[in-house]
């Protein structure tokens, strides 16, 4: 805050651009078929289909997701003061399966009725915004029960959300039996954080609605490192502290709604990703915020990249969800222990 | 736009008017009818035994809490309906504990109390660099700018924060306890700096538990109990054997100190007393 951080912010955001550039090649030209990218450039098939229809588009998925939830998990842990929270933790991610499942429901039930009006509720925009909806109510329930007396106790917000994580995960399965068997096996390949193959317009409606949520959260970043303070202290210093949380409140779960709109849960790039990143840049959420979103984007390309690369001698590839919740599961847990050896270190 | 015009000179006097001001946290009324009023330049002790309102009293100033009864007048306007910025631009508060939790340096502390000042993103112009420079040197800081907070002595961080409340430029300067859990040096320096602040025109009101400290260093005491005001005056005034012992319950003896010739009281406890 020293002035404009600016040589720090430059080279935090071309690291961050070189990550997500080296993360996309290597999982474009890495592969079970080999391709030659001068081919592909050349027009030659299959290589150029298989480059231009499903690596690629797969790679800019995983890091439009990687990038809303690495920067919805900085967000959330200025928010909440503390280090542990992220969209999938807090139950947000949950809320936005919960909204996507039911409106696809609606739209397989509806078609059942009406062939086209059943497709239309199907398609990317109305789920995407059921998505966004659960998002925006799961984080309304979550702060809302985690404020004790008046004042938002962290640990509560981080119990409530792993709850209703588990409240959910009961209400989709109860769902899914709604379902017929195909579309229930999809449905779950979905939640379970596959990075797949969607439409171009899936995914231009995913990006527009993440870039336009990540980019209000970089508007509020000097907003946030106030907010790390405490409410009252942010007040003082000249924060309309109501009005900058809802703001907060909405692009989080926006971003997080396409994120899981796109991808279904993934889990765990929220906490990862920022904790690291500030580890380089500091705490200055001006820096901060947007060097995490694009370290979440390279991230999130390499996990579905591993992802496919490790399996590839059994012919089948997990959900990138399945490898972040991997190493993000220890990972918050030594968090976890650390944060309270350090409470316990102050208190003495 | 908002009906707030951006506040500056010439300012209202006195430049906190409360007046029969009340707060009550659910049935627990903190505040009864208080009116209290401070000008520029004068450093005024809030005294009073726990759970008197005092706390209660600094954060209607700040607007931080609504009157539920009565009227708040902070330079003129209502601080807790005006925009926070504009209320940031007038009125500084030091909180009693404040939080660390995230490895911020001296610097970018003291910085944040130019946001008010500053747009949006927080971009630092020449007039926020001047001021946090002013600020860390008053504070004596400067060596400290680039330390992270959470490395500081407790004696450190509370300068950091008086620091920042400067940066902030206020014309009102609100300290909850500003001594509580420092030692004698640091606290008759906490002390020093607030004296100096008002004589350089601010207003600046403390709440303070140390009655002999405040007796030295304050030019009025406002003394509550049960969220009334019950004593008002100069140090010699308030502090007297009588009152004392109301307020708070406590017999005590009343002196001048020798070297100072300011007011003293002192428990009349301990193995001699009893």
């Amino acid at each position: 805050m020293s002035g404009v951080p600016r040589t720090r912010l430059l080279l935090a955001l071309g690291l961050g651009f070189l990550a997500i550039a080296l993360a996309i090649s290597a999982s474009c030209l890495l592969g079970p078929q080999p391709i030659s990218l001068r081919a592909a450039l050349d027009g030659v098939e299959p290589d150029r289909a298989i480059l231009f229809d499903l690596r690629l588009p797969r790679a800019v998925l995983a890091a439009v997701v990687g990038f809303a939830l690495a920067g919805a998990g900085t967000a959330l842990q200025a928010l909440l003061r503390n280090p542990l929270a992220e969209p999938f933790v807090l139950g947000v991610s949950g809320g936005a399966a919960l909204g996507g499942t039911i409106v696809l429901l609606a739209a397989t039930g509806l078609s059942a009725v009406s062939g086209p009006a059943g497709a239309l509720l199907g398609a990317a925009p109305p789920v995407a915004a059921g998505a966004v909806i659960g998002a925006v109510l799961s984080t309304w329930l979550v702060f809302g029960l985690g404020r004790i007396g008046g004042r938002l106790v962290p640990e509560a917000a981080l119990l409530v959300g792993i709850v209703f994580n588990a409240f959910v995960a009961g209400v989709i399965t109860l769902l899914k039996m709604l379902a017929p068997p195909d579309q229930a096996a999809r449905l779950l390949y979905w939640l379970t954080g596959a990075i797949g193959y969607e439409s171009g317009s899936t995914l231009a409606v995913g990006a527009v609605l993440v870039f336009l949520s990540i980019g209000t959260l970089g508007l509020l970043s000097a907003r946030l490192n106030l907010l790390t303070l405490g409410d009252e202290e942010a007040a003082s210093l000249g924060v309309d502290v109501r009005r900058t949380r809802a703001l907060v409140f909405f692009a989080v779960s926006a971003a997080t709604g396409a994120a899981v709109a796109l991808a279904g849960m993934v889990g765990f790039v929220g906490l990862i990703v920022p904790h690291l990143v500030r580890r380089l840049v500091g705490p200055d959420h001006r820096l901060l915020l947007p060097a995490s979103a694009l370290f979440g984007a390279a991230f999130l390309v390499a996990a579905d990249a591993l992802a496919r690369l490790a399996f590839l001698p059994l012919g089948t590839e997990p959900p990138a969800g399945a490898v972040t919740a991997f190493l993000g599961g220890p990972f918050f847990l030594w968090l976890l222990r650390r944060q309270a050896r350090e409470r316990d270190e102050a208190a003495t | 736009m908002s009906p707030h015009r951006l506040p500056g000179p010439p300012w209202p006097d006195p430049i906190i008017d409360l007046r029969e001001a009340r707060h009550a946290y659910g049935a627990r009324v903190a505040v009864d009818g208080v009116s209290f009023k401070a000008r520029q330049g004068e450093f005024v002790g809030l005294l009073g035994p726990n759970g008197a309102g005092k706390s209660t009293l600094i954060r209607l100033i700040a607007g931080l809490l609504a009157p539920s009864g009565g009227t708040v007048r902070l330079a003129g306007f209502d601080p807790h309906a005006a925009p926070r910025r504009l209320v940031a631009r007038v009125c500084a508060l030091v909180p009693q504990e404040p939080r660390l939790d995230w490895p911020f340096t001296v610097r970018d502390v003291v910085m944040m109390g130019r946001s008010a000042h500053q747009g949006l993103l927080g971009i630092a112009g020449r007039d926020d660099l001047g001021a946090v420079h002013g600020a860390l040197t008053a504070c004596d800081l400067a060596h400290l700018a680039n330390r992270r907070v959470d490395t500081l002595s407790g004696g450190e961080r509370r300068r950091v924060f008086f620091a920042r409340a400067l940066a902030q430029e206020p014309r009102v300067l609100l300290l909850d306890e500003p001594t509580a859990f420092l030692d004698l040096a640091h606290q008759v320096a906490a002390m020093e700096m607030a004296r100096l602040a008002a004589r350089g025109g601010l207003c600046v009101v403390a709440v303070l538990h140390d009655l002999n400290l405040a007796a030295a260093a304050c030019d009025r005491l406002v003394a509550l109990r049960g969220g009334r005001v019950v004593a008002e005056g100069s140090p010699s005034e308030v502090l007297t054997e009588e009152r004392v012992g109301e307020v708070w319950g406590v017999p005590v003896w009343r002196g001048e100190n020798g070297a100072t010739g300011a007011t003293v009281v002192l428990p009349k406890v301990g193995h001699r007393g009893l």
